[in-house]
C-alpha cells in the first residue's frame, strides 16, 4: 500500500506520521510540498498535524489555499482515501472538503493529554475494525479543537453516518455533540482531531490507533488482491 | 487618487459561542465594570490597493472576504471603504 503526505511549513507531526505509515504499511510514504501540483497514484493521502504557517488568520487557512490543495480536491472527489489528523483536520475544513470548523477549546487552553473516543461508525474504510460503541483511548494536543457547525449541517452529518468519533465521557474542548473525527458524504476523507499516529506501538503505552491504521490497509488489501 | 483604503470588520456570529469575549468580559468584571453584560471579539484588516472605482474596488473586497479573510460557517463581515 503506497502512502503520501502532504507537507506545509510550520507542521510538526510529519515525521511522527511517516513512521506510523512506514511501521504499518512497510512502505515509506511519499513527501509532496505543498507548493507542488500533482500527487503520485497513492492509496492513501494524509495531512498531518502541527501549526501550518504560524496558525495565522485561522488555523489551517492558508494553507487550505496552497497551490496543493487544488489536487487534493480532485483526489478527494476522486475517492482516494485522505486522513487530516488535527491541523490536517483543521486545513480539510477550511478547504471546504470537510464541513464545519474547528474554533477555540472553550478553556481557552491548548490541552495535551490522553482522552477517550466513542466509535460512533464502525462501518467507514478509517474505523471497520474496531466494534461500533467501542471507547478508544487518544491522545490530544490542540488549542482550537472545538468542532462547529450550523445545526442543518449538523443534522446531515447525523443522518448520514459522518460523525465517526465522538470524545466518550467528558468533553475537552467543547465540540458540538462532542464530536472528534467526521467523514465527508462519500466516506473516503476523514479528519479527526486526535492523534493515532501516537499511539500504535507499546512505547507509546497505547495501541488503539494501530487498529485505526490496520483498518486502512486492510480496507485496501480487500479491494486490491495481489496478482499472481 | 489611485491608492485606496479599506476596512473590514469581521465578528463572530451569534450563534457561535466565543471563550475569548467570554473571558474579556470576566475581566472587565473584575475592574469592576459591573455593568458589562457580553464582549464579543472579532478582527479588524486595514487594506491598501491600487483601485479607482468603488464599486470595482468593493467587489474585490469582497471576493477577499468570501476567499481568504472570513470563514464563512462562523463569522459576518463588514466592509467599508475609508475616505
Amino acid at each position: 500500500m503506497k502512502t503520501a503526505i502532504i507537507q506545509f511549513p510550520g507542521l510538526n507531526r510529519d515525521r511522527d506520521m511517516i513512521a506510523a505509515l512506514e511501521k504499518i504499511t512497510g512502505h515509506s510514504p511519499y513527501r509532496i510540498w505543498q507548493s507542488e501540483t500533482t500527487i503520485p497514484t497513492v492509496d492513501m493521502i494524509v495531512i498531518p498535524g502541527g501549526f501550518s504557517f504560524g496558525d495565522y488568520l485561522r488555523c489551517g487557512a492558508i494553507a487550505a489555499r496552497q497551490p496543493i490543495m487544488k489536487t487534493i480536491r480532485i483526489k478527494a472527489e476522486e475517492g482516494v482515501p485522505i486522513l487530516g489528523v488535527c491541523n490536517g483536520f483543521q486545513i480539510l475544513l477550511e478547504a471546504g472538503i470537510l464541513e464545519g470548523t474547528l474554533i477555540h477549546n472553550s478553556s481557552l487552553k491548548f490541552i495535551c493529554r490522553e482522552i477517550t473516543l466513542e466509535v460512533m461508525n464502525n462501518q467507514t474504510l478509517f474505523s471497520h475494525k474496531y466494534r461500533q460503541g467501542e471507547i478508544l483511548r487518544f491522545p490530544i494536543a490542540h488549542k482550537q479543537g472545538s468542532y462547529f457547525a450550523e445545526s442543518e449541517t449538523l443534522s446531515r452529518l447525523k443522518k448520514n453516518r459522518q460523525i465517526v468519533f465522538r470524545y466518550a465521557n467528558e468533553n475537552p474542548n467543547g465540540s458540538i455533540h462532542k464530536i472528534a473525527g467526521i467523514t465527508n458524504k462519500r466516506g473516503n476523507v476523514l479528519g479527526i482531531m486526535p492523534h493515532p499516529e501516537n499511539c500504535i506501538e507499546t512505547a507509546h503505552g497505547r495501541t488503539d490507533g494501530h487498529t485505526f491504521f490496520s483498518s486502512i490497509v486492510e480496507n485496501f488489501n480487500k479491494h486490491n488482491l495481489p496478482s499472481l | 487618487m489611485t491608492h485606496m483604503k479599506a476596512r473590514i470588520i469581521i465578528s463572530l456570529k451569534d450563534s457561535v459561542l466565543d471563550p475569548q469575549g467570554q473571558a474579556i468580559a470576566n475581566a472587565l468584571k473584575h475592574l469592576k465594570f459591573h455593568n458589562i453584560q457580553s464582549v464579543r471579539q472579532g478582527k479588524i484588516f486595514e487594506i491598501t490597493f491600487k483601485e479607482k472605482d468603488s464599486k470595482k474596488a468593493y467587489q474585490q473586497l469582497d471576493n477577499m472576504c468570501k476567499r481568504l479573510l472570513v470563514n464563512l460557517v462562523i463569522e459576518d463581515y463588514h466592509i467599508a471603504l475609508l475616505p
